[in-house]
């Protein structure tokens, strides 16, 4: 170790790995629907992406990915919820790892909800 | 990148509950289903709660599964890490709510607990240098290379008012300082890992789950006081430690962080380990430097000190490991960050690892001024089978015992001491109504006499006779004047003795005369043990109203001391009768008594 930036880089590179390990449960919480139906769909890759993402653009300290069982809209799955503290719940429906990675960078990082995939806009009857 | 970490406690503690097997059939489950490049399995250090062990935490969600057994990990990979159902049933039962589960912040023994030397510990695997730099490891010793002269590093540590966590509590920037005046072309830093109060372990479990904060307050250390080499004295009855210790002083060097040249401010600095056999005067500074240099462990007189001529005759500093735990983070956050917690004259956190009748069997780090009765009744979850509490003992071998009365004293070095006891290490020993003082300070009596050195006499001599006196009040043979010839053997041996060991092996009897004389003369005048522990003046008996004939006592007797026949009382045969208990255990109506 020969300069402080060094240390720096290491730093910022585990940062969000471990700062998963937080205590904090005041953070937003987006949880994926992993039942056997999330599952079947496709959740896995979804999830997977989200914490990712979460991991590498070093939100771990304000954000938590999560799994949850059925919700019990199975045709809809994979579902993801967006619960963030004071705001309602946002639901994404028929999700998949791109649209997942727009979640992110829109609405988690950018605040504004998605609209599209939400269970509300989109088109249901 | 992994979506969940789930942290398996590898502590001394966790590993002798079985979370080597665990780790193992957690990583082969997570293989078989899949999983295992979504999920991480990571083996930290101590969590505290060694009571539950096999520990195991999974995040994001912060799960907390205690006791954990191999049969339950199919079930929680299927049904947790898969699905997301956390499986509540195998939860730590504190953490669980009506309403749902709360967070392990929340519960009794974490919630009034302030985690600064140990707040790695748990959290981090120890075996992995960057996790230690991801929660802001090496960045005061960068900070202090960089930008702060030896000087400044002394004032920041005089301001915190940081006092030694080993026992003494002398203050560290003070030690520090004098050894930083002493001018030598060669000065050591040394790190007293030599733990031998029984009972205390928080200096094992920071060795096991955070070694890189102890290897980067030496080097800050070294930078201070100007020493080039850092030795870390420990005991080689600590495996896991060595070992962690170990690899992480060989990653410090593959990364640069020990060498030459560290972080480019043309300052040298190396560490080695140096192993100890175990005996217990080793933890005495001067005995300690003296098995370094690579003789008998044996202290010598002071001064000089160690601060003016040390190790191999050179100025030396030597701390304690939780000592130098909380330098990092006092370098971090500076010197009134740490000074705002605790008491007047104490400042900052105490490791204590709670032991004997308490439910959380366990380590705690608490502010100091926190009282014994937060300690016990509150983190540590009381006292088991609603006991009642009689004293706490604090210090070890060193120390004394605490009474019920001084329950709501806030705990620091200098209230310790009023009241007859010491800080020490951190010990805690919890009694209940079921101990005898007269056994207690007899216990540790053992102890010293076992571990004295030999080498100088009231130490040697005096400890034996004082024992002997305390066997005589056990066994009832004891008179009163045998008290006051113990007390007077007390205040010579405090007042003569050479090194900290001897000064300090009175304290144990000391105190209980104190608080407990009554019991001592119970013990002489009527010839009874009033809690029923001394078997020399007890006597196991049969209540005929009670004893229903079923023979079961005469059966487990293991040396036919009752007699009696069927469906009538039976007898117990004093003469014969070793006193073991194992009649009382076994009787199912109640009807053996001692007194």
């Amino acid at each position: 170790m020969k300069s402080l930036e060094e240390l720096k880089a290491i730093r910022e590179k585990m940062q969000g790995q471990v700062s998963l390990r937080g205590e904090d449960h005041d953070n937003t919480r987006v949880v994926v629907g992993m039942a056997t139906c999330g599952i079947a769909s496709g959740a896995r890759p979804v999830l997977n992406t989200l914490a990712t993402l979460v991991q590498e653009k070093g939100l771990t300290g304000k954000i938590a990915v999560t799994q949850t069982g059925c919700i019990g809209l199975c045709q809809y799955e994979p579902i993801v919820e967006v619960m963030e503290p004071g705001k309602t719940k946002v639901t994404y429906i028929k999700m998949n790892s791109e649209k997942a990675a727009e979640v992110v960078e829109r609405h988690l990082v950018g605040g504004h909800i998605v609209e599209a995939y939400t269970l509300s806009g989109a088109d249901i009857k | 990148m992994y979506r969940s970490h789930v942290l398996v406690c590898g502590g001394t503690g966790c590993t002798s509950s079985g979370s080597q097997q665990i780790m193992e059939a957690l990583t082969a489950e997570l293989e078989k289903k899949g999983l295992q490049n979504e999920i991480s399995v990571v083996q930290t250090g101590c969590h505290g709660l060694c009571a539950l062990g096999p520990i195991m935490i999974v995040y994001p969600d912060a799960s907390f599964y205690s006791m954990v057994k191999v049969e339950d990990i199919p079930e929680i990979v299927e049904e947790h890490l898969l699905k997301g159902r956390v499986v509540t049933r195998l939860l730590y039962q504190e953490t669980v709510t009506s309403s749902g589960v709360k967070a392990l912040i929340d519960t009794d023994f974490y919630k009034k607990q302030h985690r600064i030397a140990l707040r790695n510990c748990g959290v981090i695997n120890p075996e992995v240098i960057e996790e230690y730099i991801g929660t802001g490891g090496y960045q005061a010793l960068g900070t202090v290379l960089t930008e702060m002269a030896p000087d400044d590093v002394i004032q920041v540590l005089l301001d915190s008012g940081l006092r030694g966590r080993g026992g003494g509590g002398f203050p560290t920037g003070l030690k520090w300082k004098l050894a930083r005046q002493n001018d030598a072309d060669q000065k050591y830093v040394c790190c007293n890992a030599d733990e031998g109060d029984p009972g205390a372990f928080m200096d094992r479990s920071v060795l096991e789950g955070d070694p890189h904060a102890l290897i980067e307050a030496m080097i800050i250390a070294g930078y201070a006081i100007g020493a080039t080499q850092g030795y870390v004295y420990v005991r080689a009855e600590y495996p896991i430690a060595v070992d962690r210790l170990n690899i992480a002083i060989e990653q410090a060097r593959e990364f640069e962080l020990l060498g030459k040249d560290i972080f480019g401010s043309g300052f040298d600095f190396d560490l080695d380990i140096r192993l100890g056999a175990g005996a217990f005067v080793c933890g005495e500074e001067t005995a300690l430097m003296t098995s370094i240099e690579g003789h008998r462990g044996e202290p010598r007189p002071r001064p000089p000190f160690p601060a003016q001529k040390g190790l191999f005759g050179k100025p030396t500093i030597l701390n304690n490991v939780e000592t130098y735990a909380n330098i990092p983070q006092i370098i971090l956050n500076g010197a009134e960050w740490f000074a705002s917690m605790g008491t007047e004259k104490s400042k900052g956190t105490k490791v204590f690892a709670l032991g004997g009748k308490i439910n959380n069997t366990g380590l705690v780090e608490v502010p100091m001024g926190t009282t014994l009765r937060t300690v016990i009744d509150e983190i540590g979850g009381g006292i088991p089978n609603g006991k009642k509490f009689k004293a706490a003992q604090t210090g070890g071998p060193s120390g004394g015992c605490i009474p019920a009365e001084h329950f709501d004293i806030p705990i620091d070095y200098d209230n310790l001491i009023a009241i007859g006891s010491m800080m020490g290490s951190g010990g805690l020993i919890v009694m209940d109504e079921d101990d005898c003082m007269v056994d207690i300070a007899k216990f540790f009596l053992e102890f010293t006499v076992e571990e004295s050195c030999g080498k100088c006499t009231p130490c040697r001599v005096g400890t034996k006779r004082m024992l002997e006196i305390l066997e005589k009040v056990t066994k009832g043979n004891a008179v009163l004047e045998d008290l006051d010839k113990l007390e007077e053997l007390c205040y010579y041996i405090k007042n003569n003795s050479l090194c900290g060991l001897g000064q300090t092996a009175p304290n144990p009897v000391l105190s209980t005369l104190r608080y407990f004389r009554d019991e001592y003369e119970a013990h002489i005048k009527e010839k009874k043990c009033p809690s029923g522990v001394c078997k020399a003046l007890l006597s196991y008996h049969i209540d005929a109203g009670k004893c229903k004939g079923c023979t079961l006592c005469a059966r487990v007797c293991p040396n036919d001391a009752i007699s009696g026949s069927v469906k009538n009382p039976h007898v117990i045969d004093l003469d014969k009768c070793i006193k073991c208990g194992a009649c009382m255990d076994k009787c199912k109506f109640g009807a053996i008594y001692k007194q």
